[in-house]
């Protein structure tokens, strides 16, 4: 336990710090939202119908973006093998980096958020409904995510073949995010449904990612 | 024998070229009757002749999805078994899943256009097949983009069986964002058991293409060991010229 926490602690610390750029990702979703307005035209009409969605693609991309690295610093200076190699399972290992990735990385999107949703006209119940979707769904995105970066780093290849590989998985969780939130602004869907469903996704996410990244870094690593 | 006999790849070359040829002649003749089977069955009497796309159409969808289940077994015998011919069968099964995955939605929006009156409309299965169709897509280019085979193979496995789990998942949410945005829009073809005169044509062309499938992957499982073996000889060769 002891190790777990200390490994979280490590990650959010070295994540917060000069060269972690975990606040970066939060930059990347503000100006992804901000090229929205030039895209479909300053409407706030229009934009207010669309907020919910674009704040959602704009966490999931900032939210996968960042992923790219969750293992990759650690293999290079050669962590990522000590951990490989301790006594900790390496399923609960990598379940802690992507906690604390998810600490460090999605937290701010969401808190982020409120700010955003001024931007797009959404009013205060709309922007609490994505907020409280954003909380609900991201952890599904880190912990599918993860598989992609777990990819990355026994293949050493990055970027576009991972979002490729991993977007296609994260497709339910932008359904019923965005239907959730959408629930609460126009109705006349109940919000409890896919608000439920979404955070089901992210359970079954937190079983399946830890899995799956330690079979591939296991298998993949020499 | 079993499967373990067949970890051999010179075993599994010389089994299947007996096999072949008897594989090749039975898809042929069953995709024959098949076909004129499909000829002969009636119009429907609302869609007219082009309800005969459907013979064509179900069975590409349909294996499109069994050439998945083929790679996750195969994906559990690179990881759990370390079967030597996995790899080989789940990297050959891709490009023929992604082609019959294709045929699919082509003659999908084929059928589609002269019936619901556009190429292509948001409807749940034409929506996840095409994301069906973008993971066959992203597992080819991740076997393309490794070069040490047992890597990308130990990758794609790992790749496969999460897509496994997750395939359902997908196909369930677009189902539900469907029903959601557009209620009831899609004519199907009434809810109706289907009719003897189309259904054993449909059984019909339904085997012809797994056997069809079959034929391919072993096919393909041949050429990929050959090409396996001509790029060790290559490699030997030059480290030869180096020293």
């Amino acid at each position: 336990m002891t190790a777990l926490s200390a490994l979280i602690r490590r990650d959010v610390r070295i994540a917060l710090r000069v060269g972690g750029g975990a606040l970066i990702g939060v930059l990347f979703f503000l100006t992804v939202v901000v090229l929205m307005p030039f895209a479909v035209g300053p409407d706030l009409a229009l934009l207010s119908r669309l907020g919910p969605a674009i704040l959602w693609l704009g966490a999931l991309l900032a939210s996968l973006l960042t992923l790219d690295r969750l293992f990759m610093a650690d293999h290079e200076d050669g962590s990522l093998d000590l951990i490989t190699m301790s006594r900790t399972p390496l399923e609960l290992a990598c379940a802690a980096k992507a906690l604390a990735h998810w600490l460090a990385a999605g937290l701010p999107l969401i808190v982020a958020t409120p700010v955003l949703g001024l931007l797009l006209n959404l009013d205060m119940v709309a922007t609490g409904a994505v907020a409280l979707t954003l909380l609900a769904g991201t952890p599904a995105l880190t912990f599918t995510g993860m598989i992609g970066a777990a990819l990355a780093v026994t293949l050493h290849r990055g970027g576009l073949l991972m979002a490729v590989l991993v977007l296609p998985l994260s497709i339910p969780v932008l359904i019923f995010g965005v239907a959730a939130s959408q629930a609460v602004i126009v109705g006349p869907m109940s919000f409890g449904a896919p608000f439920s469903i979404l955070c089901a996704l992210s359970l079954v996410s937190l079983v399946v990612g830890p899995f799956a990244a330690a079979a591939s870094l296991r298998h993949g690593l020499d | 024998m079993t499967l373990i006999d067949l970890a051999n790849p010179t075993r599994f070359l010389a089994l299947t070229a007996r096999v072949l040829p008897w594989l090749a002649a039975a898809t042929v003749i069953l995709l024959t009757i098949g076909l004129y089977q499909s000829a002969l069955a009636p119009d429907d009497y609302q869609q007219g002749a082009t309800v005969k796309i459907m013979f064509i159409h179900v069975p590409n969808a349909w294996l499109s999805m069994f050439v998945w289940g083929v790679m996750s077994i195969a994906s559990l015998g690179t990881l759990v078994w370390r079967h030597p011919l996995a790899d080989v069968a789940a990297k050959a099964a891709a490009p023929i899943g992604a082609a019959f995955t294709f045929l699919a939605l082509l003659t999908g929006s084929l059928w589609g256009r002269p019936m619901w009156g556009t190429y292509w409309e948001w409807d749940a299965r034409l929506t996840s097949v095409l994301i069906l169709f973008l993971m066959y897509l992203g597992l080819m280019a991740l076997w393309r983009a490794v070069d040490d085979p047992s890597r990308a193979a130990r990758a794609a496995a790992v790749l496969t069986l999460v897509g496994a789990i997750n395939l359902p998942i997908i196909k369930f949410s677009v189902d539900w964002w469907n029903t959601l945005h557009q209620p009831a829009s899609v004519m199907r073809m009434g809810g109706s058991t289907l009719d003897k005169s189309f259904l054993i044509p449909l059984l019909l062309m339904a085997i012809a293409f797994t056997l069809l499938f079959v034929t391919l992957h072993l096919a393909a499982m041949r050429n990929e060991i050959l090409r396996r073996r001509v790029r060790s000889l290559q490699m030997m060769q030059a480290s030869q010229k180096a020293a």
